[in-house]
């Protein structure tokens, strides 16, 4: 398919709103979700060294 | 080989890892050559123009949104019938990128549906059933946080998914067996798909690439339920204090 320029490209015919609507949620939803895993790894790492900091402590 | 190897979080927990960091970077191709098909070599529809184009991740995330749920619900019931602690684990790493999935469904079908239907929304058999499949999703997310003893909540939680796998052929076959909006299967197991081959490429490739996607979140998120539930054990403080 040869869309003859970037301008083209974007204005999808006309369904632009409905063609981006759908591909930019479905990206952002996906980095988002990645991002927030990413998060939830790292404070629950942080939460076992401050358990294992605590244990020591206690010996 | 020794499957039972990896039936403890211990043991599964780095090789979901180097799992997951494989089918991220195979999700990341797949979907990089899905769009370029979807985009650039596929053609423009005769009567749809480029509003079709919603295909390519429309399709693919409804299929992931049935899909999941029925990986979801046979973890479920794995660790209802043997009481495994992982299989509990895997179905609630599965359940939010499941909802994800039908969510995105709904979305790109609203907005698919808005230029060629004229209506973001009908209550249609398959849209209204679809929007159950999100319920169930939520209803399993709400009443596993809802209970405070980890192998408790897995149980109930197990015991909703199982029943609600009988809304998968509702969806599925809701184009059959009710008159509705929404098209029938464009491609299916017995008859030729009726759909250009170059489209039907694209949406096979993307299908791939959710596919891969899934099984990388749902494996973060694995283990970051292992980390979490698993506190009291030496192997995760220890992992803990070597990733620091």
């Amino acid at each position: 398919m040869n869309w003859g320029s970037l301008d083209n490209f974007l204005a999808m015919g006309g369904y632009a709103f409905y063609v981006w609507g759908s591909y930019l949620v479905t990206l952002g939803l996906l980095v988002a979700e990645i991002v927030l895993l990413a998060l939830r790894k790292r404070s629950a790492l942080a939460r076992l060294r401050l358990q294992g900091t605590a244990a020591q402590g206690d010996r | 080989m020794n499957w039972f190897k990896y039936s403890s979080p211990q043991s599964f927990f780095p090789l979901a890892g180097k799992l997951a960091l494989w089918f991220g970077a195979l999700a990341a191709i797949a979907c990089a050559a899905g769009l370029y098909i979807g985009f650039f070599v596929a053609p423009t529809d005769a009567q749809q123009g480029e509003a079709y184009r919603i295909i390519f991740i429309h399709v693919p995330a409804a299929w992931m949104s049935m899909f999941l749920y029925l990986v979801m619900a046979f973890w479920a019931g794995l660790g209802l019938a043997f009481n495994t602690r992982l299989s509990g684990m895997m179905a609630s790493a599965i359940a939010p990128t499941g909802a994800l999935f039908t969510f995105l469904a709904l979305w790109t079908g609203s907005l698919w549906g808005k230029p060629t239907w004229g209506t973001w929304w009908v209550w249609d058999a398959r849209l209204t059933s679809e929007l159950i499949l999100l319920f169930l999703y939520f209803g399993f997310m709400a009443l596993q946080a809802a209970i405070d003893d980890p192998r408790r909540a897995d149980k109930a939680g197990a015991v909703l998914a199982l029943v609600g796998v009988v809304n998968i052929p509702i969806i599925y076959f809701s184009v059959k067996w009710w008159n509705t909006l929404h098209q029938g299967a464009s491609v299916s197991l017995t008859k030729a798909p009726t759909m250009a081959a170059t489209m039907l490429t694209g949406m096979a490739v993307m299908a791939f690439g959710f596919w891969f996607y899934s099984i990388a979140a749902a494996l973060m998120r694995a283990r970051c339920i292992m980390l979490e539930r698993e506190r009291a054990s030496e192997w995760a403080v220890e992992y803990a204090r070597g990733s620091a």
